[in-house]
């Protein structure tokens, strides 16, 4: 570790800091639809899609309505992906003639789209046209961004509405939040990153001339080696930074291309790496200040935001010491290697230390960008981003889907307080109660039911299941946990050598990803409508206090022990294992 | 129920057009107005020919050129397939090829520690750079084919070399394939 890796990292978490209080403010101004500056714009636009699409603005929705319309608008929304993906090369804008993409593929991508997961099975520059990525993927960035900043409000609602049973209308609120909070950063912010390099063009892709022409071995389909001379390079472009700057700001993670943020193309400086870092933690950060805001009480937020602050210094101070430490089965003290660390599947211009911050960001939320390959992180540093998935990506968070993620979380810790002194327990004023408690097990056991049965079935499954593997031994196990891990958190991120386009994992990690988002935000909407209904009661001596350092204690205690409980068999299999095995000179 | 399916069918065609049409297509003319170079992916033209991107990494293998990181994109540098290894850390395979790589080089250039990323693939297999340290590392075999002083080449290397940005962001590193377009231009290998 250096100096300056550190630096970076600290000056990171500083920009984020100084961006959550004006955030948190804009968006609950936005929510609460009173005027911001972007009003004469944006407010035209508004009213025509009401008018348009038949949306009764002032009119309130019960959690069931407000679900059913966000079930019912993801699922028309995956069908026009779906439908788009089969007949792409029928469409304009595919100067590549690209062909239709395979039905297991396409179910799998339309899910993992429209549950802002963003899995990629497939490569993108050799399977989608740019209309697929901009009409259909890229459209998916911003509407399940909107969606999840959508819930989350509507949970907040729930908590600070006073005897209600509406939380809000899902219609106006998914719109608000795309026009106000998404498109005008996403403009601004996708032309900067063109200036930095990052193309945006509807050419066919390019073909230079090498200065060096090369001599290669392929092997062909009969295993024989034949010798070829290459004397181009194809040069994949298209509508790039549209889609970079909402792949990060909406935690989507999806990449134009299969390096993903790791391309040149769509990162090409460490500027560019620290706008999208902080792009990706923006609006999770900001929502906690949206959350104490419209609930009566700031210094909750500034609890929450502490938490989840702490967590991640965590993840990141274990991930970097890890992958500076290097990998000693080459770093020996005999070859003379220049001891700078693990730089397998990582990219000189970030580095280490970029690198690690990277892995530790894009699992802390539901992004799943990556800048540098997980697959070949040492075992301890790639354990981090599984674990920040397995703790439910409550780090900040998935945009919408980190706070209400928290809530859960937050909601056992004040239920465990109560325990302790015999109360029945409060959250900010609400009395939480068994249904409450119930909901909040059930979507803390819905996801390793998903993740830990799946990951359980393909390494049982020799034809199907293990067949996939690129890497053998625990390692092995920990590509398909993480696999499971991520299509249920709807991260998206990938141990990359696991071949993951076959009909067995198209299907059950599409299945997944759909388990893992709706399962999820349906029991946690049936706990805000049920706290909206509550009376409001006032803070007594026994109440339990959510703004105070002894609260953030709890809730990372909480968070972290709900999570080793669950995992630990599996991780001790996995990664540790691997680095046991690692240290002791084994190779696979 | 049926009033929101219908909002929705609505919504999506609306919201398609908006955002996966709209949007793409006013950033894109903004883009090529304000920044042609850049949106067009920063190509780089000698003599008539694109030879490269400014951004995209080129395999090198003449003992004159300065050779890049190892790559596993296709058949190395396929700007059109682009990808890491994925080996993981404890895959003989990936063992095998860095300890054998790291023997090569130590046999080209005893002097000096053989640098990491020259015998580690990048993320994207189209790596454009390399560290300082590598490029050092391969002075002598490119001042020996090309007839050049060392020094010659030193300052070379100096001038295709970019520091940490703002001072501190990133790492340092150099671009490989205008190093090797600058040598050839200052010094051809024929």
């Amino acid at each position: 570790m250096t100096t300056n890796g550190w630096l970076q990292i600290l000056f990171f978490l500083f920009v984020v800091l100084a961006l959550t209080k004006p955030l948190g403010v804009f968006m609950t101004r936005v929510f609460n639809r009173e005027k911001t500056f972007l009003d004469p714009v944006l407010r035209p636009i508004e009213k025509l899609l009401y008018r348009l699409t038949g949306v009764d603005e002032t009119r309130e929705m019960r959690w069931t309505e407000y679900g059913a319309a966000m079930l019912i608008f993801s699922g028309v929304t995956m069908a026009l992906t779906y439908l788009i993906e089969r007949v792409q090369n029928r469409l304009p804008l595919n100067p590549q003639k690209l062909a239709a993409v395979a039905p297991d593929l396409a179910f799998n991508t339309a899910a993992s789209f429209t549950t802002n997961t963003n899995w990629q099975a497939y490569v993108p520059e050799t399977t989608m046209s740019y209309l697929t990525q901009m009409a259909a993927l890229a459209y998916h960035n911003f509407i399940s961004a909107a969606t999840g900043i959508a819930l989350a409000i509507a949970v907040v609602r729930g908590i600070a509405r006073r005897e209600k049973d509406t939380l809000g209308n899902y219609w106006v609120d998914m719109t608000r939040a795309t026009l106000w909070v998404l498109l005008p950063a996403c403009i601004v912010g996708s032309l900067f990153l063109v200036s930095q390099g990052v193309p945006q063009n509807f050419k066919p892709y390019t073909t230079a001339q090498l200065v060096d022409p090369q001599t290669v071995q392929i092997t062909g389909a009969d295993g024989k080696a034949t010798t070829q001379v290459v004397r181009e390079q194809t040069i994949a472009q298209g509508p790039t930074a549209s889609q970079e700057v909402i792949k990060e700001f909406g935690t989507n993670g999806g990449g134009f291309f299969n390096a993903n943020s790791s391309h040149p193309f769509e990162n090409p400086t460490p500027l560019t790496n620290f706008f999208e870092l902080v792009l990706i933690f923006a609006i999770g950060s900001g929502l906690t200040y949206t959350l104490g805001q419209m609930t009566g009480s700031p210094r909750h937020g500034w609890a929450v935001w502490c938490a989840m602050a702490i967590l991640f210094l965590i993840g990141v101070t274990a991930t970097y010491s890890a992958e500076a430490r290097g990998n000693p089965l080459v770093q020996t003290t005999a070859n003379h290697l220049q001891p700078i660390g693990n730089m397998e599947g990582k990219e000189v211009r970030f580095g280490i230390a970029n690198s690690a911050l990277w892995a530790v960001v894009t699992t802390d939320t539901s992004c799943g960008a990556v800048n540098s390959m997980h697959d070949s992180y040492t075992p301890l540093g790639g354990m981090i981003p599984l674990i920040n998935m397995l703790l439910g990506e409550v780090i900040f968070g998935g945009v919408g889907s980190g706070l209400y993620g928290i809530i859960v979380f937050i909601i056992l810790s004040v239920f465990i307080a109560g325990l302790m002194v015999g109360r029945t327990p409060e959250y900010l004023g609400k009395k939480v109660e068994a249904f409450d408690v119930k909901m909040a097990m059930l979507t803390v056991l819905i996801y390793p039911l998903f993740v830990l049965g799946f990951t359980g079935i393909s390494v049982l499954a020799p034809k199907f299941g293990l067949s996939s593997l690129a890497n053998a031994g625990p390692h092995g196990l920990s590509e398909i946990f993480y696999a499971y891990a991520e299509a249920g958190a709807n991260n998206g991120s990938a141990f990359a050598g696991l071949n993951a386009n076959t009909l067995w994992y198209n299907s059950t990690i599409g299945a997944t990803t759909l388990f893992g988002r709706f399962f999820m935000v349906i029991p946690v909407l049936a706990i805000a409508g049920s706290l909206a209904c509550k009376k409001h009661v006032p803070e007594s001596a026994g109440t339990f206090p959510v703004t105070t350092p002894l609260f953030t204690g709890l809730l990372i205690s909480v968070v972290l022990i709900v999570g080793a409980l669950t995992f630990f068999p599996a991780l001790s299999l996995g990664p540790i294992l691997e680095h046991l095995l690692m240290y002791a000179g084994k190779v696979f | 129920m049926k009033k929101n399916f219908m909002i929705a069918i609505r919504m999506t065609i609306a919201t398609t057009l908006l955002l996966g049409v709209v949007y793409p297509f006013v950033v894109t003319g903004l883009a090529q107005v304000l920044f042609p170079k850049q949106a067009n992916g920063e190509l780089i033209t000698v003599n008539g020919k694109i030879v490269g991107s400014r951004l995209i990494g080129q395999p090198f293998s003449s003992p004159g050129y300065f050779r890049p990181r190892p790559s596993a994109a296709g058949t190395g540098y396929d700007a059109g397939n682009s990808g890491g290894s994925n080996l993981g850390p404890t895959n003989k395979t990936l063992i095998d090829r860095v300890n054998g790589d790291v023997q090569k080089l130590q046999a080209e250039n005893p002097a000096m520690p053989v640098p990491m990323d020259l015998v580690t693939t990048s993320g994207s297999g189209l790596d454009p750079h390399i560290s300082p340290e590598a490029a050092a590392f391969q002075v002598p075999r490119v001042a020996r084919e090309r007839s050049m002083t060392e020094n010659d080449v030193r300052a070379l290397i100096a001038k295709h070399t970019e520091g940490r940005q703002f001072g501190f962001l990133g790492e340092p590193r150099v671009n490989v394939l205008e190093l090797n377009l600058d040598l050839d231009a200052v010094h051809p290998l024929h």
